[in-house]
């Protein structure tokens, strides 16, 4: 395998190493302990890390990358759950026809928007993909209810033809597999106060983080990606070094809406269902945040930018005010409720201002995210040590780890 | 015949009249100059070189090709390389990097997505980018950011990342604006060299006269929209027109 | 003929807040160029200083009726507000009718206020960073005003009725010499054309008669040479960020009326006056106005049943929702400026 550098070699390997025991090292407390609520060591959110990693994973190709800030990319995930879900309903619970589905119906869809928004640069394209989102939202919600079902969203049916898979005659809806191995099922280990889960949609989800990882390492240091920052840095030189930087950026377009199909295909595949608020630009500014957060334009970054949102959108939505009162019980009575008066406006259903404000501090004094974070404490560890004060290029400034 | 040839050039902005009747040629494998005060047009020119003005009437051929109205890589995909005023590079890679990018790009600026290829494992690519940092003697500073280099440095960085493609015209607009004297004799030296080389047309527009006459072997002096004077360096010198352009009538 | 006036009219409120909104994000942009995201947030405090206003005026003593008791068996409970017990039952029952209009008053000073502080609190440190970097910060500020709304007035949209005088439709047609009932058209949608107007010419006309305004439109055009005059550019600047907020908040106060204010409305008129405003052409303060109310109309026409009916002939669906989109692609990929947009705002 010469197609990786050793540095990249070893951070693949360091990301599969995490992704296959994440369901011991998400769950750190005994399960009857106090501190069992901040497991994250369940199934559904265990999906949910690997899935939104995808997606932020494909959104920092785009972004990261090129620098346009496309404002509708949730489009594409809400396209690659619808796809996905028809094709359980038309052709087999099986998930590889659903996912192959979902990545070419969500390619050729941002193919589509692509075309047309690449048009423009700067604000402008960020406005038209936020146009085009909220247009495809639109249109999910109401105008092609025959196709979305509407409000209600897309659902599996006991009437679905499933034209591959042999005649239902449980009475249940069938449940997603991959070649007979069942989504949803879960293998619990017990280790004493400890319990293990083992699920298989997890590990599913987890083989296609680490493909899109893969994927997306390789691209960062090809010509291609050399290409895509270039546009990034100055793109008066690129042109006059003869090259259009609009068929290089709509391909950074349409491979990330492709990997956002991905990422909406194994959404549906863990629960098959789809609904238009998927496309909502809430979605699709949560997932900037995620990038962000993280790191744009490294590669570790969005996915520990969607891991870390996503834990903490679980916790925080989790804690109501008795929690609170719980945590501050030490303190005294009038103290006590003014710290819980105060918090509570940012846990439970605040969690989104809590998300709101999270953005604004990250844009104003970390626009770097989490990476610059770590890189700027290792500087200072470094520096302390008596390193020398101009840090090699390479570290600072070629597309981190 | 030269390689660049200008006919009968007039562009006029409302009543403005910025270029009138210019005519200019230019010979392959030589360094033609032009110059000319303040306002005189010169900017006005280079523009309609390279496509962003279309002048009202009048022809700009290039090898054969009209330069009017193209799109800056159509230009540069028929052979024509730009240097800036300010060197446009990409400042956020390294200096190794800007050099490798035009020697990926193919010379027809065709698409290709080698997207799963490693850029360090492309050895005669990379030799190639290394070669030419050799050139202008920067191979030391490869693996800096290019917006920390000097003034200097950016532009034999521009130099390198031009010369890559083997540009069979070189546009330079102002190539020592700005710069210190001795980056200034520094670029001189490196243009010299390069002409010395590999004989490569070059335009300098400059106002800079210790540049032009330390280059040039053509120079054509434009005032007022007009080129009044296209002649040799020695007898450019303490002409009596381009005393006057320069000066000013005004003066007397 | 009469349903297209209809159609017309009906386009005209929508319109006038399109209009209104991107008037306020062009004058930033222009003025600051800044790309606010938080825009419609403030489009929609307005519209919470109005449902505030009516509630303050709406505060009440508590007085018990010592005759009639509640169904618990209670004492009933009779609520006075302040202003009737202040200023007497007609002039206090007036204040409370006329409460959204009364805000205005009440809306200008928090307005210019909230822009002033979101200016010099926030969006200062933003001039020198990327647009993207405006974008999110923005967008973020976006999401927290919208989330503080929610907690403190709830997820539920509040019902904020127009004065007595104006509830109610009339008969427009009859105005303009046409036959009876042929044109119905609610009064309150024509005061908020008629407030749009207002607010929309005296923007023009501050801009266009006082030194001021010169000033601001000389620095939208070149800032650093109106420094180099010695003027102090940036404090106009803020104001004219204030004055944007206003105008946004303006318009959501007098639009409450007409739909009844949620945390969410902001955010639904942002994104279609950002459609607006590139439409219109970047920058261009005409093209904000002229391409608010054109869409806002195209949108009416869109819903009319003739056009719904005609493009089930088609076998199309009906195109009302997404009208705006579809014409803002058109727009941009024949006039990629916009309509009235100049050459050289932000074309890269």
């Amino acid at each position: 395998m010469n197609s990786l550098s050793k540095k990249d070699k070893a951070l693949l390997l360091f990301v599969a190493v995490m992704a296959l025991l994440a369901p011991f090292l998400l769950n750190p407390f005994p399960t009857d302990s106090a501190m069992a609520q901040f497991n994250a060591g369940y199934p559904d959110l265990m999906q949910r890390f690997a899935i939104f990693g995808i997606l932020a994973i494909g959104f920092n190709i785009l972004f990261g990358l090129t620098g346009y800030l496309s404002f509708g990319h949730a489009a594409f995930l809400g396209v690659g759950s619808y796809s996905a879900v028809w094709m359980l309903k038309l052709l087999s619970m099986n998930i590889i026809p659903a996912l192959i589905l979902s990545v070419i119906i969500a390619g050729l869809f941002s193919l589509l928007i692509g075309f047309i928004s690449l048009r423009r640069s700067g604000i402008y394209f960020s406005i038209l993909t936020l146009a085009f989102a909220q247009m495809s939202f639109s249109l999910a919600y109401s105008v092609l209810t025959p196709i979305t079902n509407g409000e209600t969203g897309l659902q599996l049916n006991l009437n679905d033809p499933r034209i591959l898979d042999a005649t239902n005659t449980t009475g249940n809806l069938p449940v997603t597999g991959l070649f007979g191995l069942e989504m949803r099922n879960t293998f619990t280990l017990d280790l004493g106060a400890w319990a293990f889960q083992f699920n298989v949609g997890y590990y599913v989800c987890a083989a296609f983080l680490l493909l899109a990882f893969y994927l997306s390492i390789r691209i960062f240091r090809s010509p291609f990606g050399l290409m895509l920052r270039a546009i990034k840095t100055n793109q008066t030189r690129l042109n006059y070094t003869g090259l259009n930087s609009r068929p290089y950026t709509l391909a950074a377009f349409v491979i990330s809406g492709m990997y956002a199909g991905l990422a909406g295909g194994l959404m549906a595949s863990m629960d098959p269902l789809a609904g238009a608020e998927r496309m909502q630009w809430t979605a699709s500014g949560e997932i900037v945040l995620m990038t962000i957060l993280g790191g744009t334009g490294t590669l570790l970054g969005p996915v520990l930018g969607a891991g870390f949102i996503k834990y903490f959108e679980n916790i925080f939505s989790k804690i109501n005010e008795t929690v609170l009162h719980s945590w501050f019980s030490f303190m005294p009575d009038g103290l006590n409720d003014a710290f819980v008066w105060v918090l509570h406006f940012f846990v439970g259903k605040g969690w989104h201002l809590t998300l709101g404000l999270l953005f604004m501090l990250i844009v104003t004094f970390l626009p770097g995210g989490l990476m610059e974070g770590w890189e700027r404490i290792r500087d200072k560890i470094r520096g302390g040590k008596g390193g020398g004060k101009n840090p090699p290029a390479e570290a600072t400034k070629t597309p981190a780890e | 015949m030269g390689i660049l040839e200008v006919q009968n050039v007039n562009k006029s902005f409302g009543g403005l009249k910025a270029l009138q009747n210019v005519n200019l040629s230019i010979e392959e494998g030589t360094i033609h100059a032009i110059i000319g005060p303040n306002g005189a047009g010169k900017s006005t020119l280079l523009n309609c070189f390279v496509g962003k003005l279309i002048p009202d009437t009048g022809t700009v051929m290039f090898d054969g090709h009209s330069l009017l109205g193209r799109k800056p890589h159509e230009i540069n995909q028929i052979g024509v390389s730009r240097v800036f005023q300010t060197p446009e590079i990409f400042a956020d890679l390294t200096v190794l990097e800007n050099v490798l990018i035009p020697c990926f790009a193919k010379r027809d600026g065709a698409f290709t997505l080698n997207a799963l290829t490693r850029v360090s494992g492309e050895t005669d690519v990379q030799e190639k980018a290394e070669q030419m940092l050799i050139d202008v003697s920067m191979q030391d500073k490869k693996d800096m950011i290019a917006s920390s280099l000097s003034r200097g440095d950016k532009r034999r960085l521009e130099m390198a990342m031009c010369l890559s493609q083997d540009p069979k015209l070189l546009l330079l607009d102002e190539p020592t604006a700005g710069m210190a004297r001795a980056d200034t004799n520094n670029t001189i030296e490196l243009l010299a060299e390069i002409q010395d080389r590999r004989h490569i047309t070059m335009a300098v527009i400059e106002h800079d006269m210790h540049v032009v006459f330390s280059l040039a072997q053509k120079i054509s002096v434009l005032a007022q929209g007009t080129v009044i004077v296209e002649d040799l360096p020695e007898n450019i010198k303490g002409h009596p027109k381009v005393q006057e352009a320069y000066l000013g009538v005004a003066a007397s | 003929m009469d349903a297209l006036l209809l159609q017309i009219l009906n386009g005209l409120d929508k319109g006038s807040a399109y209009a209104l909104i991107a008037l306020g994000l062009t004058l930033i942009f222009g003025t600051l160029g800044v790309v606010n995201f938080a825009h419609g947030a403030l489009f929609m405090i307005g519209a919470f200083c109005a449902v505030t206003f009516s509630k303050i005026l709406n505060i009440s003593k508590i007085t018990l009726d010592p005759e009639k008791t509640n169904f618990l068996g209670k004492p009933l409970e009779i609520k006075t507000p302040y202003v009737i017990e202040w200023f007497g039952e007609s002039t206090g029952a007036a204040l409370i009718d006329w409460a959204v209009p009364l805000s205005i008053l009440f809306a200008i000073p928090v307005m210019l206020l909230v822009g002033y502080v979101m200016e010099r609190g926030l969006i200062k440190h933003f001039y020198k960073r990327p647009h993207a970097d405006q974008i999110l910060v923005t967008f973020g500020l976006a999401i927290v005003v919208g989330e503080l709304v929610k907690t403190s007035f709830g997820a539920n949209p509040i019902p904020t009725p127009a004065p007595e005088l104006f509830r109610g439709s009339f008969d427009f047609g009859v105005l303009i010499g046409m036959e009876a009932n042929a044109v119905i058209y609610p009064f309150w949608r024509l005061v908020y054309f008629g407030f749009s107007a207002v607010v929309i010419s005296s923007i023009f006309a501050f801009l266009q008669f006082t030194t001021f305004g010169m000033v601001v439109r000389a620095g939208m055009a070149d800032r650093e040479t109106v420094g180099l005059l010695g003027i102090d550019i940036d404090k106009r600047f803020t104001f004219m960020f204030g004055v944007a907020a206003a105008v946004a908040g303006l318009a959501g106060v007098m639009y409450t009326p007409i739909n009844s204010p949620n945390y969410n409305m902001g955010m639904d008129f942002l994104v279609l006056s950002f459609v607006v405003v590139v439409v219109g052409g970047m920058g261009s303060l005409p093209g904000a106005v002229l391409a608010g109310f054109m869409l806002g109309i195209l949108e009416s026409f869109a819903s009319m049943n003739e056009v719904k009916s005609f493009f089930e002939m088609l076998y199309l669906p009906s195109i009302d929702q997404i009208v705006i989109y579809l014409v803002a692609i058109i727009v941009l990929l024949v006039r990629p400026r916009g309509l009235m947009g100049r050459e050289g705002v932000m074309e890269d």
